[in-house]
């Protein structure tokens, strides 16, 4: 099966909130010292793209990144934790891309690309979160989608799915090709590239697309961001006191039941 | 014009429903619009008849090909049914399957989406929709360019419409659906004795610093002295020490109970994201500084495992 991944690269979701600023002109975060990372969703799913090849023995992996230059760094890592082949398509610095923009981008690179099984997706960013690039990009391609997924194999010609719900999980049969969004479970936590892979993966080489080199062009705005902020929400805490612990806990264990008498 | 809500007929009129019918109705009196409700599957007569109080229309797809959800089926129905009610706008729920098809079907429509919505505004005459991003650290509005601005919202923070006067006419639509070409063969659910978390008064979570599934016992024991539920914070889940569907945060449950009990989480803005809506929030750590003691309205700073068992104490006493 040819599997395509496509990884967003972000800035790291871990900063602490006090290092956390937005510029409110541009209306984007500030990066300042923090690192560009690859949004995690997308990690767990070339996770389970990597260990969907590993228990069927063949198929392919290629990796997309749509992105700066930077975009390399996220592309060099999946290449480590031994996807195939990477595809970087260069974003021209466009701040915002725009969601529907960026499933057009992703449908062209993939077409261009080829034949594909499985096009998998994160559920949704550690940046904007926006979480509509699977069902816009299976839209554009024209083929189905099934979200929340955390695990795929094989089932007859198709594929069989297993995907999260509000209430549990669900499994789904489905015909190839699709678009899939992968979210995280106890199975798909990303892999520690080996340092031997990571060396390798310097001297592979990676396909570099334009957008114009994909005939994409920007098209009418999807959305706009009219107002970025840092919501001030902060209540002071009242920490229980007393000579002992015991003495602590009654108060913590009294004003939780004062709450349960108000309801 | 009108504003469009899309219900699910296995949900019934729910208090999520509720919500979208209340946003929705708040949008068209301020569009001028009639609020239309889409009722997907069989809808049983209690859950139309409440409907029918709210909205200004109502059509109903229950052919028997749309009993269950099927993303394909539904999606195709929705936008189907969309088309001919030229809408301004189309909320849905934040349910797994509303997600599922909300992108797509804007792009059906020629529209525009945006999800995890907490409020709606109309600005110029285009609808503007506030989210929560980067992870809860910061809040945007966005402007949706195009019509319809599809949107998913976390419908139990809005309030229910109020009834009104008149009753809506009632539609049966008969579509042609095409290939499901996607099959849900099996559904399961986890914990089907309890409530929902979305609906819980009280919620007891815990996080990585319990370092292990067995605390999670313990946890469940206090739960059950107060009348609360158990979640967990992702890195938890994660760990696998508690199932998925447990799992507060940005992309977990977004909740909203009375009290929110954190006990062993640091209080990443992950995690804060879906439980920043708490009335009141309480924390058991060890470590002074942890973030959450700043969102805090009371708590203690001590090993959870000194106090979990001295308060199951106190709790058990008082119920006694």
């Amino acid at each position: 099966m040819n599997l395509i991944v496509c990884l967003k690269q972000i800035l790291d979701p871990d900063i602490p909130g006090r290092d956390f600023k937005v510029d409110p002109i541009s209306k984007e975060a500030v990066r300042g010292a923090a690192n560009l990372v690859t949004n995690i969703f997308c990690e767990n799913a070339l996770e389970t793209a990597l260990q969907f090849k590993e228990k069927n023995g063949t198929g392919k992996i290629t990796a997309i990144c749509y992105a700066p230059e930077s975009g390399e760094d996220t592309l060099r890592k999946a290449l480590a934790m031994r996807a195939d082949e990477g595809v970087q398509v260069l974003n021209d610095g466009l701040a915002h891309p725009d969601p529907l923009m960026v499933a057009r981008t992703l449908a062209a690179a993939i077409r261009k690309i080829g034949t594909f099984d499985v096009v998998m997706v994160g559920r949704e960013s550690g940046d904007w979160g926006v979480g509509q690039t699977g069902g816009l990009l299976a839209e554009e391609l024209g083929v189905p989608y099934v979200g929340f997924v955390d695990h795929i194999e094989t089932s007859g010609s198709g594929v069989k799915l297993k995907r999260q719900t509000d209430a549990g999980f669900e499994i789904v049969e489905a015909s190839t090709p699709l678009v899939i969004s992968i979210t995280n479970d106890e199975h798909n936590v990303p892999r520690v590239p080996k340092t031997r892979d990571v060396m390798m993966s310097f001297r592979q080489s990676l396909t570099k697309w334009t957008l114009s080199d994909l005939g994409v062009s920007a098209s009418e705005s999807y959305y706009e961001v009219a107002e970025l902020g840092i919501p001030v929400k902060e209540s002071s805490c009242e920490l229980v006191t007393g000579e002992t612990l015991e003495e602590r806990v009654s108060q913590l264990a009294e004003k939780i039941l004062a709450v349960k008498r108000a309801l | 014009m009108s504003v469009v809500i899309c219900l699910f007929a296995k949900n019934g009129f729910d208090r999520a429903g509720q919500g979208v019918a209340g946003a929705g109705r708040r949008l068209a009196d301020e569009l001028g619009a009639k609020l239309q409700a889409i009722i997907i599957g069989a809808a049983d007569a209690a859950m139309i008849d409440a409907v029918k109080t709210v909205a200004d229309g109502v059509t109903i797809a229950a052919q028997s090909e749309l009993s269950d959800y099927q993303s394909e089926l539904y999606l195709s129905a929705a936008a189907q049914i969309c088309q001919s009610l030229a809408p301004k706008a189309v909320l849905l729920s934040n349910d797994t399957y509303s997600q599922e098809i909300a992108a797509r079907l804007a792009h059906r429509l020629g529209g525009s989406a945006a999800g995890d919505v907490t409020s709606i505004a109309l600005h110029d005459g285009n609808v503007r929709a506030r989210r929560s991003v980067y992870g809860g650290k910061a809040e945007a509005v966005i402007e949706l360019k195009r019509s319809p601005a599809v949107l998913w919202i976390r419908a139990r923070a809005f309030d229910p419409a109020p009834a009104r006067e008149s009753v809506a006419d009632v539609n049966q639509a008969a579509l042609t659906l095409g290939d499901a070409r996607t099959r849900i063969v099996e559904r399961k659910s986890e914990a089907i004795t309890e409530a929902r978390l979305e609906d819980a008064q009280i919620i007891i979570s815990g996080g990585r610093g319990l370092g292990g599934p067995e605390p999670f016992e313990d946890l469940k024991a206090l739960a059950a002295l107060v009348g609360a539920q158990v979640a967990a914070s992702r890195a938890a889940c994660d760990s696998g020490w508690c199932p998925p569907t447990w799992q507060v945060g940005q992309t977990g449950k977004k909740v909203a109970p009375q009290l929110y009990l954190a006990i062993a989480i640091h209080g990443a803005s992950q995690h804060l994201a879906g439980m920043s809506d708490s009335k009141i929030v309480a924390a058991i750590n060890i470590d002074k500084d942890a973030p959450i003691f700043k969102h805090c309205k009371f708590g203690i700073v001590e090993d959870y495992r000194k106090v979990v068992p001295l308060l199951k104490e106190k709790l058990a006493a008082a119920q006694a």
